[in-house]
């Protein structure tokens, strides 16, 4: 255990190397962002408005619906563009679950007894929703991961399609096209903050793992991986589905926020703003992918704000419903012409290389012949 | 009706709408083929169309004026979206190219949604092309009849074009490896604009022809008839030409076949079992059913 190399550790950084100090520079990391994570939502639950809470609570669920698609698509360069199914599937899922009994009794008068007559508590249908996202991932990812690059995007986009036209028809369990109304607001900043740290530790462990190494050669050179013993559709069907999983997740946290619905919702609007903070964000970076939630949540919501009109004063701008989303398709296309790999370039931000620089000049210098 | 006339009525049916499919799986086919780029936005290029000529119609001008002009509008889109949104990508990862003719779509479709309103606005097409023809028992749109032969006679030109022209061949030569087709003196700009511009033309013929069908028109009405032509055009194996055209008959028969068989209750679920028959196909051919089976060179 303590012979373990650290990824991208650099020699000497440790000068005294008892368990003790091992074990809490190993510590430090996690405990600083989860400390600061934790104080900054706390003092977000307690002093800020309702709309700052909103985005923060968004931001969250973003941030696990990216990392989840970098988990995918990053990690295996096999591109989904269907995610946007497997948060339906979960929304869905976990919302008739957790849909007060007198309320299914109105709005969902054609459930089967066993689902119509309990309702669950928030946490075991989010998990139960993440189960059904990844048992259909398995099932259709059995074929679609055997495929190539743009045969799985337009693939996947079919599945997302086949999941469309389900929703709209399966009226009993879904209302259909028309509004699913009524889910109980258990979302908070807390449970879904959680869910988005254990959701970017999970896909930052998975991708230093073995597995994510698996992942990462078969998606960079297929026949190399292969000739080492990596089985691509294995390593790509385990993405594939720990992916939904995680999807599924953030979709019934998203279901439990917005608390109504409908099959609309889950469609190519969505799936764009997801790939958009992916890619600016950086494919392959788990860093990445927080900052290009936060940065693209934020302006969407600005841009949001100003596509209703506003009045300059000498100038009134009329409501431009939709202009939001045309800047956001120029700023994608700018950042893949001229930032193809996304503002991280697949990197990670090193916090631990950071934290050191911060606190050197209170440690001793690594000697010379350490290095 | 008797059994045989029901089952021409229905296998013209399905060539008039593998027809459509087949111009639209052709312009995708001919883009991707040269450039491995998937192109989204193509349903946007019918919807431009489609708009313009109705503009145009309700100034005034006569059908086929208006039709001409859509048309041209629809070519002269698809020319400014290679220039402006896909030149420079030139070399650039798959993914990239797919992405950026995403945010392409996005972009027009907002865009049309802020011009022309997001509600669905009627086409009305002109009276030869709502008649219906009755041969004994047998009823026939002319639209349908229409359709099929001005694919019929694109096709052909298309064809000719391809094999007969030093453009055309180029355009072969192109798609079958761009690096060695430059090494050769081909001018591949030039070769890529003109398989826009011939991709674009068709699309904002067949944006016509669907808007006449369907009778009505709207900023989103794109997305999903190139979807299926997407789904052809990997059934037929993407990038190739003839490939394209069978996957869309085949697509087209498919659909009038599963619309007839499907119990009443399953008929809305149709385009589930559409893309759900796509992914099983893909798992036996993972590379369609003309698509190249050659293996990649280490």
């Amino acid at each position: 255990m303590a012979m373990r190399a650290r990824a991208g550790g650099s020699p000497g950084a440790d000068p005294s190397p008892t368990i003790g100090a091992r074990l809490l520079s190993r510590l430090l990391v996690p405990v600083v962002l989860l400390g600061g994570l934790a104080v900054a939502l706390g003092a977000v639950s307690l002093f800020a408005g309702d709309y700052l809470l909103r985005i923060v609570i968004i931001i969250g669920i973003n941030v696990i619906l990216v990392a989840a698609l970098n988990l995918s698509n990053g990690f295996t360069g096999v591109f989904s563009l269907g995610h946007v199914g497997f948060m339906a599937i979960g929304a869905y899922a976990a919302s008739i679950l957790t849909l007060p009994v007198h309320l299914k009794a109105v709005n969902l008068p054609d459930l089967p007894r066993w689902l119509g007559g309990a309702a669950l508590p928030f946490l075991p249908a989010t998990l139960i929703a993440g189960l059904i996202a990844m048992a259909v991932a398995l099932a259709v990812g059995l074929s679609l991961m055997r495929l190539k690059g743009a045969y799985i995007s337009v693939a996947t986009l079919g599945f997302l399609v086949i999941v469309q036209v389900i929703l709209v028809n399966w009226d009993s369990l879904t209302r259909g096209a028309r509004t699913f109304a009524g889910v109980p607001p258990y979302a908070t900043v807390w449970n879904v903050w959680i869910w988005a740290a254990l959701t970017v530790y999970a896909v930052w462990r998975i991708g230093a793992s073995a597995f994510g190494r698996d992942m990462r050669g078969a998606r960079d050179n297929e026949i190399a991986a292969q000739s080492l013993g990596v089985s691509v559709l294995r390593s790509r069907l385990l993405a594939f589905c720990l992916s939904a999983f995680l999807t599924g997740v953030a979709g019934s946290l998203w279901a439990h926020f917005i608390t109504s619905f409908s099959p609309k919702s889950f469609f190519f609007t969505q799936a764009f703003s997801i790939i958009t903070m992916l890619v600016i964000g950086g494919l392959g970076s788990v860093s990445g992918s927080v900052i290009g939630v936060v940065l693209i949540t934020v302006f969407s919501e600005l841009l949001r704000n100003a596509e209703r009109g506003f009045d300059l004063g000498f100038l009134r701008l009329p409501p431009l419903y939709g202009a939001s989303q045309i800047l956001m398709a120029v700023l994608f296309i700018l950042v893949i012409v001229f930032r193809p790999a996304g503002l991280l370039g697949g990197r990670e931000i090193d916090v631990r290389g950071i934290l050191r620089r911060m606190t050197a000049p209170r440690r001793e210098k690594p000697k010379e012949e350490d290095l | 009706m008797s059994g045989g006339e029901l089952l021409l009525q229905q296998l013209i049916n399905a060539v008039s709408v593998g027809s459509l499919y087949a111009l639209m799986a052709i312009g995708l086919a001919m883009v991707f083929g040269i450039l491995r780029l998937i192109n989204f936005a193509h349903g946007d290029l019918i919807m431009v169309g489609s708009y313009v000529a109705l503009l145009l119609m309700m100034a005034g001008l006569p059908f086929l004026m208006a039709a001409a002009a859509g048309t041209a509008a629809s070519t002269i889109a698809g020319l400014v979206l290679e220039r402006v949104a896909y030149r420079p990508l030139r070399g650039a990862h798959e993914i990239a190219m797919l992405l950026t003719s995403f945010s392409v779509t996005i972009f027009l479709e907002n865009l049309a949604i802020i011009l022309f309103r997001p509600t669905s606005r009627p086409f009305a097409a002109p009276a030869l092309l709502r008649g219906v023809i009755e041969m004994g028992q047998l009823r026939v749109a002319s639209l349908d009849l229409i359709a099929i032969a001005i694919a019929a006679v694109l096709l052909l030109g298309l064809t000719l074009f391809v094999k007969r022209t030093t453009i055309g061949i180029a355009m072969r030569a192109a798609s079958q490896d761009l690096l060695a087709a430059r090494l050769m003196g081909i001018n591949v700009n030039a070769v890529i604009a003109t398989a826009f511009a011939i991709g674009s033309l068709l699309a904002g013929v067949v944006g016509l022809l669907w808007s006449a069908r369907v009778g009505k028109i709207d900023p989103l009405m794109g997305f999903n008839p190139v979807l299926k032509a997407f789904v052809a055009s990997v059934i037929g194996g993407l990038g190739s030409l003839p490939g394209a055209v069978i996957g869309a008959y085949v697509l087209g028969g498919l659909e009038i076949l599963l619309q007839g068989l499907l119990p009443s209750a399953l008929t809305p679920y149709r385009d589930a079992f559409v893309f759900a028959i796509l992914i099983a196909l893909l798992l036996f051919r993972p590379n369609g059913i003309l698509g190249s089976t050659e293996r990649e060179k280490i």
